[in-house]
């Protein structure tokens, strides 16, 4: 397992779990970056989601582990009831803190973290949902150098999550569901 | 809440800074611990004072106790009763019947925070039928949860939430037959409140104490860095009588450590290990 020295993260909420398992489906065998997903869930929930994609799709999908490294082609979810976060040495933290925006996981708090790590080599997508949480996060990944793509409100079942990312950052690129998968498609052939 | 303003965003030099003024004036060494939660943490702290940096090291260095306020505001104390009520449904099951066993029982809460842990264990205790022969230590660096851990006293609406967690894991009881009930408030029975103490202990810096047949960590050491994880682990292994039990939270495990080769796996779900050599 090696280190990644670039990070793609994606925020979701309600309505945005069909899509993020469309383009985790859509992956090529192999991609350098590490992936890393808040989905916003039931503490019921677990780590359904995870088991049930890594079985379907044959691949690398774990929940991330307290001070585990972040690896290469992976894939990563935080689990339900912490907040996930990078640390300088480029390994995962848990953290039980207060709730950020009704949500732990938050999205801002994984965003937030991985932005100031990972600066230029942070990618980082937020989808649809009913909250705002998210939208900060994604404005300091943009201040850090990291890029920004939000998924077009028109197309999320839930628009207010990719509506105040929009609101909140100064030059995000909104792009289509089709656009969203063909970036995961095509991950290593880009760059 | 919502999240931290921009401009209450701190550098990790900044940090290391503060974690070396800190260390220089009071015992509290926090170079150990998770330097991102470490750091959101410092952040909010900031935005909660409305201070800047050079405020809050001026405050440090110069304001009586100021410190120990900072760093009690800095540590994470979120707890509940009966917190991941399926691991106190495996503590039943596969901890109390060897407890059982033992003329007398010694248990550790390590970062009991506000005593919710330690106060589940003896009710737990207590409908086993061995409250009478155990006794709690509940230890953690924060005052001013250790003062609400000895008062015992919750406020109603927690109590509600506690109640949820109470009867997944003991679902023919009543909850309220363990608190008395005042205006907003309750307060843990006085048969629970007599069987534990709770004190001042640092994991960072203190030693073994006692030697317990029990030892609960749980939510505290993912807020440590690797290697001081090891020396808390060590810390307990040396604490633990042969054949005892350490109890870690839901997200740390021995998995990444080498003393995992002197523990049994009882549940590896909950973290639940038994020392055996
Ligand atoms: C999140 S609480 C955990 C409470 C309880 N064990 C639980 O699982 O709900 C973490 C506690 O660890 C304490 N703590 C942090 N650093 C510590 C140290 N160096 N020594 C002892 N306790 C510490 C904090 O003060 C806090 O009360």
């Amino acid at each position: 397992m090696v280190s990644a020295s670039e990070i793609i993260l994606i925020g979701g909420s309600a309505g945005s779990y069909v899509l993020i398992a469309e383009l985790l489906e859509s992956l090529p065998e192999y991609f350098d970056a590490a992936i890393c997903v808040v989905l916003h869930r039931n503490k019921q929930f677990d780590t359904q989601i995870e088991r049930s994609l890594s079985r379907r799709l044959l691949r690398n999908i774990s929940p991330a582990i307290d001070k585990m490294d972040i690896c290469k082609n992976y894939v990563y979810f935080a689990p339900a009831g912490y907040h996930l976060m990078v640390e300088p040495d480029y390994t995962f933290s848990l953290d039980g803190s207060e709730h950020i925006n009704y949500s732990r996981p938050s999205i801002d708090v994984l965003f937030e973290t991985a932005a100031q790590i990972y600066r230029e080599y942070c990618t980082a997508f937020l989808l649809s949902g009913a909250n705002q949480d998210g939208a900060r996060g994604l404005s300091i990944v943009e201040d850090f150098g990291g890029k920004i793509i939000i998924q077009n409100p028109d197309q999320a079942s839930i628009n207010t999550m990719p509506q105040a990312g929009i609101n909140e950052t100064q030059n995000p690129q909104v792009w289509d569901n089709a656009q969203i998968v063909s970036f995961f498609k095509n991950l290593n052939k880009q760059s | 809440m919502a999240g931290i303003s921009k401009g209450f965003f701190i550098e990790f030099e900044d940090l290391e800074e503060i974690i070396y003024i800190l260390k220089n004036i009071s015992e509290v060494d926090l170079s150990g611990y998770s330097k991102s939660s470490l750091k959101r943490r410092v952040e909010r702290f900031l935005q909660v004072e409305k201070m800047d940096l050079v405020d809050l090291k001026n405050a440090i260095i110069n304001v009586k106790d100021f410190h120990n306020y900072f760093i009690q505001e800095l540590v994470v104390n979120v707890t509940e009763m009966f917190r991941d009520p399926e691991f106190f449904i495996s503590l039943k099951e596969n901890v109390i019947p060897y407890l059982k066993t033992y003329p007398q029982i010694r248990i550790w809460s390590a970062g009991s925070s506000s005593g919710e842990e330690a106060y589940s264990t003896a009710i737990l205790l207590n409908e086993s039928g061995i409250l009478e022969r155990s006794f709690i230590y509940g230890t953690d660096i924060s005052p001013k949860a250790l003062e609400t851990a000895r008062k015992g006293v919750y406020s109603l609406n927690k109590i509600k939430s506690y109640t949820e967690n109470y009867l997944k894991t003991s679902p023919r009881s009543e909850f309220a037959n363990h608190y008395t009930a005042m205006y907003d408030a309750a307060i843990i029975n006085k048969e629970y409140r007599s069987k534990v103490l709770f004190s001042s202990h640092n994991l960072v810096t203190d030693h073994a104490f006692n030697e317990f047949q029990l030892i609960m960590c749980r939510n505290v050491m993912i807020y440590f860095d690797k290697e001081l994880q090891k020396r808390v682990l060590n810390l307990f292994y040396d604490s633990l009588s042969l054949f005892g039990f350490l109890c870690l939270g839901s997200k740390e495990s021995l998995y990444a450590h080498d003393i995992k080769n002197n523990f049994k796996v009882i549940d590896k779900r909950y973290n639940i290990y038994q020392k055996i050599k």
